[in-house]
């Protein structure tokens, strides 16, 4: 029995001493392969007096599943030490940039008409779309805006040699859904427009958003309540004031002009707003019956709002922008704002 | 219009501040671009007259002053202003308060001192000091009838504010101190002391003929002779201030009372030299070239159908816009003919600005002057010429040919239209006041009213204008706002349909950064990039820069890329969307495209990824990425002749054999010509021509494995990819279920003038697992195929 104590303790010694999981089974096979050690105990127990056979079997047993049990114990502290070096050797700086395409980023305006189509779309308003190069008669006349009528002044419009002009406001696409679709209506006609006007605050090109609701029974108190709500979703204030002011536009009657609280100083007076509080957004109005006498909607069946605002505006406002020429100058460094 | 604020008080009774003035005028629909005090608000400037000026004894530049503020003792003032003796000057006390008009500086105030050892009690101010506007170098000049020690702001009025009103296009009858004040009364409910106007007392009986031969522009012309004026008289100082407060300079007695009387009244009136004028006086229109002088020194050719006010010989001045330098007021002028006329808005609109003039006159009659107060008129300028100047009056001439204006049509307003537009009742008592107030009359029958608007009101002609009247003074605040319920308008979204934004996202998630340029570009851009297109061009452009209209997106897109190039940019990936615009034999299309321009690297400069300039295939790349949206629709890159790019390095997109966009890079002899910085990739696309999607189909997946064959094969190097391909799939072997290139080889190990290319199919049946033979034999059939169609050998 002293041999298999002894088997037994150079066993353990000799794993204690392993370092690797190929030595691991070297010591494996030499004291329990078939030519192992404690395997050689077990063949030379035919040599035994048959009655001490049994017993010194088991004590070999014994010792043989105890090196094993060592055995598999130190393989897996062997194998955890692996996977520890492992891991250790396969592990990365987490905090380098991961490999991509950098993603770019849509225009502020399109971002801003992005959002304003969507808050309108919950109120079951359609998109139209229509033509910048247009004629008068959908520009102006269409729109009770008569020949050298002083508001045309205003309008600073664009126009090439065979008469047709480059519209100045989206108005034009309101009257072709008219003529094209009828009533109940409820549409925005977002795009670019254009004025013969360049300066600090005007640009010769921009953006603009018109409206437009008909229905039976459209009154004016349904004008300021759907477009405060507007105004309200789109600069995400629960109590947003705003203020309609009577206004003139040959296209509606009655006509207002709305400013919204100012969103920089919260009304209290700022550069933005010319120290009033306010900040003119938009015009709008009842549709004037002559607008729709000249599409053929019998006004009095039908009654109507219109509205338009200033895209770029809103952009500005909404993102801090103090030069509208920014907006087309497109500088990579000032478009990546707005990833 | 500006206005000073006292002369409307002087019209009207408010108890009420500046503030709620502009409050009440902004919320009724006259909005107000400023609101300027006259002066600063200093405190303590009185009238001093110079009674001693002697030499600072240490001091070249300083005088030392002894003044007569009207007190017992003078004050000792030491001065660096040019002063004489017995000169009136604006003098500062001690404890004035003069604030600085600068923003965040502190006010002065004026303490006793000494300046160099000599004591000063006071200070003598010049206009800029107290905030009168920039004067001449100098003290303020003070008028010699002032009383000493009289507090400069009675002398000058100063407590007053300049109001800068702008009415709507529509109220022409607020362009004048008794309008405004009319609409004050209303919306303040102040009463309104409309000041006597006297019918003038006859000195003579001479009168001068007036015809109105252009009886369609023009409907009355009132007209009088006022003989023996002394021109030369001084027009009084509160005539000039309230005139200089409207920005209107005194040019003489006859001009301002002309211009004051507009002011006043909203009557625009011209004063002409009576003894220039010949015969009689004709409204009449122009001869198309005859040449009329005009007072602003200028010389213009008549165009035809312009209204003129001529005499037996000439025209005498453009009717309603501007006078004639011949037959103007001058100092040497004796007798005057005054002119007080009607003329009809529409008819005369937009004559002005056909001449480059717009005038306080033109401003008036374009937008409409009440067609009943030209004599009202005549006799308040006859009233105030003759107590200025003197001078012998003579009787009125009044010519009306038309009397249509004179009265005004009743609107039949039913109640029902107030509630159907305002969405609110307003009770009929107060629809009654307000209309009566702002000078209506009214007639009730059962539900409404018959209502007679005022004759200065010709913007009040239907229901709808009077119900707008009512809002407007009831108050637009007092219109509850109201989030109606509605019936659901569900938006149809086809799911078969590319949107726009669809493909922006695309390009967004590939590094691309929105653009939006002009639509309008320069010539010579368009020229270059689009050279075979008739340019359309604007007839009153910007400058020539902004003046084409986009044939192609590019035109805005390029010129924006090279730019950040050469801000040190070196990696720009632009896209913009929008309508291009193009001339073709059917007439003009407006077309909604989608572009790109690329340059630079493909990824941005990181530390994991090979720096490499984009080239061909990443801009095709962009494009095969938004085509792949148009799932419903086959493309096909073929070669192009466009002229401004690469010829080798292009390619049009075809999609049933129709050019729906074209893509590459931008030919090096443009580029150069476009001087850009660094080779350009573009690509173009007609979005409406991009849109099918297909509705996806499920199809059973197979569940038995697919066979993987690799080809390497030979052709000669202008055998293109989609060659092979179409050889391949003329075959149609319904069980290759795909094929794919998975490298390109040219080099080393292949003849000059050949390229390997190798081929992946990938094999595989729906119903069982495929023979080897089966496969051998459909490789066999394409090998034969590609060598037929294309010369293909196997490497």
């Amino acid at each position: 029995m002293d041999k298999l104590t002894e088997l037994m303790q150079q066993a353990k010694s000799q794993l204690e001493a392993t370092s690797g999981l190929s030595e691991l089974d070297e010591i494996r096979v030499h004291y329990l392969g078939k030519k192992g050690l404690v395997t050689d105990q077990l063949k030379q127990l035919g040599q035994l007096p048959a009655e001490q056979r049994k017993e010194a079997g088991q004590e070999i047993n014994k010792v043989k599943q105890a090196i094993a049990l060592l055995i598999n114990e130190r393989k897996e502290v062997l194998e955890e030490v692996a996977l520890n070096e492992r891991l250790q050797n396969e592990s990365v700086d987490i905090t380098l940039p991961g490999r991509q395409m950098e993603a770019g980023s849509l225009h502020p305006v399109t971002r801003t008409a992005k959002r304003i189509e969507e808050i309108f779309m919950q109120l079951g308003f359609g998109v139209e779309v229509g033509p910048e190069i247009e004629d008068d008669y959908h520009n102006f006349t269409a729109l009770n805006i008569p020949d050298h009528h002083p508001s045309r002044a205003s309008h600073d419009t664009f126009y090439f040699d065979d008469g047709t002009l480059l519209r100045t406001h989206t108005s034009p696409v309101q009257i072709r859904t008219m003529e094209n679709k009828e009533p109940p209506l409820r549409i925005i006609a977002p795009g670019r427009v254009y004025r013969c006007d360049s300066d600090v605050t005007h640009s010769p090109m921009f953006h603009q958003v018109e409206g437009l609701m008909v229905d039976k029974d459209v009154t004016f108190s349904d004008l300021k309540g759907i477009l405060e709500a507007f105004f309200k979703a789109f600069f995400e204030v629960e109590d947003l004031p705003t203020r309609f002011r009577p206004h003139y536009f040959p296209f509606t009657e009655p006509s207002a002009e709305t400013d919204i609280q100012c969103v920089l100083c919260n009304g209290g007076g700022c550069r933005v707003c010319g120290n009033t509080g306010w900040i003119e957004v938009m015009g709008c109005g009842m549709v004037n019956p002559e607008v729709f006498r000249h599409v053929g909607i019998d006004p009095e069946e039908y009654t109507g709002f219109a509205f338009g605002f200033g895209i770029d505006r809103l952009a500005m406002l909404r993102y801090g922008i103090d030069d509208l020429r920014k907006l087309f100058d497109n500088d990579v460094r000032f478009l990546k704002q707005f990833a | 219009m500006k206005v000073s604020e006292n002369w409307l008080r002087e019209w009207v009774e408010l108890d009420a501040t500046t503030e709620e003035i502009a409050h009440q005028l902004i919320m009724s629909g006259t909005e107000l671009d400023g609101i300027d005090p006259v002066a600063s608000d200093f405190t303590d400037v009185r009238v001093g007259q110079i009674k001693s000026i002697e030499q600072h004894p240490d001091a070249d530049r300083l005088k030392v002053c002894q003044v007569d503020i009207g007190l017992d003792d003078l004050l000792q003032i030491v001065t660096n202003a040019p002063v004489e003796l017995e000169q009136k000057v604006p003098v500062a006390m001690i404890g004035a308060v003069l604030p600085s008009s600068k923003d965040g500086e502190k006010p002065l105030k004026i303490k006793k001192g000494k300046l160099r050892g000599v004591e000063s009690s006071g200070m003598f101010c010049g206009s800029e000091t107290l905030g009168m506007g920039e004067g001449d170098e100098g003290l303020l000049a003070i008028p010699d009838e002032a009383e000493l020690g009289k507090n400069l702001r009675d002398i000058f009025d100063l407590d007053d504010v300049v109001l800068d009103l702008d009415a709507t296009p529509n109220r022409a009858d607020l362009l004048s101190v008794a309008g405004v004040s009319r609409e004050l009364g209303v919306i303040m409910q102040a009463p309104v002391n409309v000041p006597d106007i006297n019918v003038a007392e006859l000195d003579h009986d001479q009168t001068f003929p007036v015809k109105i031969t252009a009886d369609d522009l023009c409907h009355r012309y009132v007209g009088r002779i006022i003989k023996d004026l002394d021109v030369k008289a001084k027009t009084p100082d509160w005539m000039i201030d309230k005139l200089l407060r409207s920005d209107i300079r005194s040019l003489g007695p006859v001009v301002d009372v002309t211009n004051y009387v507009m002011l006043e009244l909203g009557q625009p009136m011209h004063g002409f030299d009576f003894d220039k004028l010949e015969g009689g006086i004709n409204v009449r229109r122009s001869i198309a070239g005859e040449p009329q002088a005009l007072l602003n020194g200028t010389t213009v050719n008549l165009k035809a159908e312009t209204l003129v006010i001529a005499d037996d010989n000439q025209a005498q001045g453009l009717a309603g816009i501007m006078g004639g330098e011949d037959s103007s007021v001058s100092d040497d002028t004796k007798n005057i003919f005054l002119e007080s006329a009607f003329f009809l808005p529409e008819k005369i609109m937009g004559k002005a600005r056909q001449y480059g003039l717009h005038t306080d006159s033109s401003h008036r009659f374009e937008r409409g002057v009440s067609p009943d107060l030209q004599v009202k008129a005549m006799e308040r300028a006859t009233q105030l010429i003759t107590e200025i100047c003197g001078g012998k009056v003579g009787p009125i001439t009044d010519v009306m040919v038309n009397d249509a204006l004179q009265k005004r049509d009743v609107i039949h307003f039913e109640a029902y239209r107030i509630k159907r537009h305002l969405g609110i009742e307003v009770e009929a008592s107060r629809v009654e006041d307000i209309l009566t107030r702002l000078g209506c009359e009214l007639s009730a029958f059962e539900n409404g009213w018959d209502v007679t608007p005022p004759i200065f009101r010709f913007d009040l002609a239907t229901s709808e204008d009077l119900v707008e009247e009512v809002a407007r003074i009831y108050g637009y605040d007092n219109i509850p706002a109201r989030l109606r319920p509605m019936e659901p308008l569900i938006a149809r979204k086809e799911e078969t349909l590319v949107t726009d934004e669809e493909l922006r996202n695309v390009l967004v998630a590939r590094g691309y950064q929105e653009a939006i340029t002009y639509s309008f570009v320069p010539s010579e851009v368009e020229s270059l990039l689009s050279p075979s297109q008739s340019q359309i061009k604007l007839s009153n452009p910007i400058s020539e820069e902004l003046s084409i209209m986009r044939s192609s997106l590019w035109s805005g897109l390029i010129p924006a890329l090279d730019k950040n190039v050469k801000r040190q940019q070196s990696r720009v990936r632009f896209f913009e969307t929008g309508l291009s615009f193009v001339q073709t034999d059917q007439g003009l299309t407006q077309r909604k495209k989608i572009a790109g321009a690329i340059t630079g690297s493909l990824f941005a400069e990181t530390w994991n990824s090979e720096s490499k300039p984009v080239d061909f295939f990443d801009i095709k790349g962009d494009v095969e990425a938004l085509l792949a949206n148009a799932s419903g629709q086959d493309f096909e890159f073929a070669a192009t002749d466009h002229i401004s790019l690469h010829p080798g390095q292009s390619a049009n997109i075809l999609s049933d054999g129709n050019i729906v966009g074209v893509c590459g890079a931008i030919h090096p002899a443009i580029e150069k010509k476009l001087d850009l910085d660094q080779q350009v990739f573009v690509f173009e696309l007609d979005i409406d021509l991009i849109s099918k999607k297909k509705l996806p189909e499920y199809t059973k997946l197979s569940p038995y494995p697919s066979i993987r064959r690799d080809l390497a094969l030979l052709v000669e190097r202008n055998i293109s990819f989609s060659q092979l391909k179409k050889a391949i799939e003329r075959l149609k072997i319904k069980e290759l279920v795909e094929s794919f290139v998975f490298d390109v080889y040219e080099g080393e190990n292949v003849d000059s003038g050949q390229k390997s290319i190798a081929l992946s199919l990938i094999f595989q049946d729906f119903s069982r697992t495929l023979e080897e033979q089966e496969i051998s034999a459909h490789v066999e059939k394409i090998m034969a195929s590609l060598k037929k169609e294309t010369g293909a050998v196997l490497r």
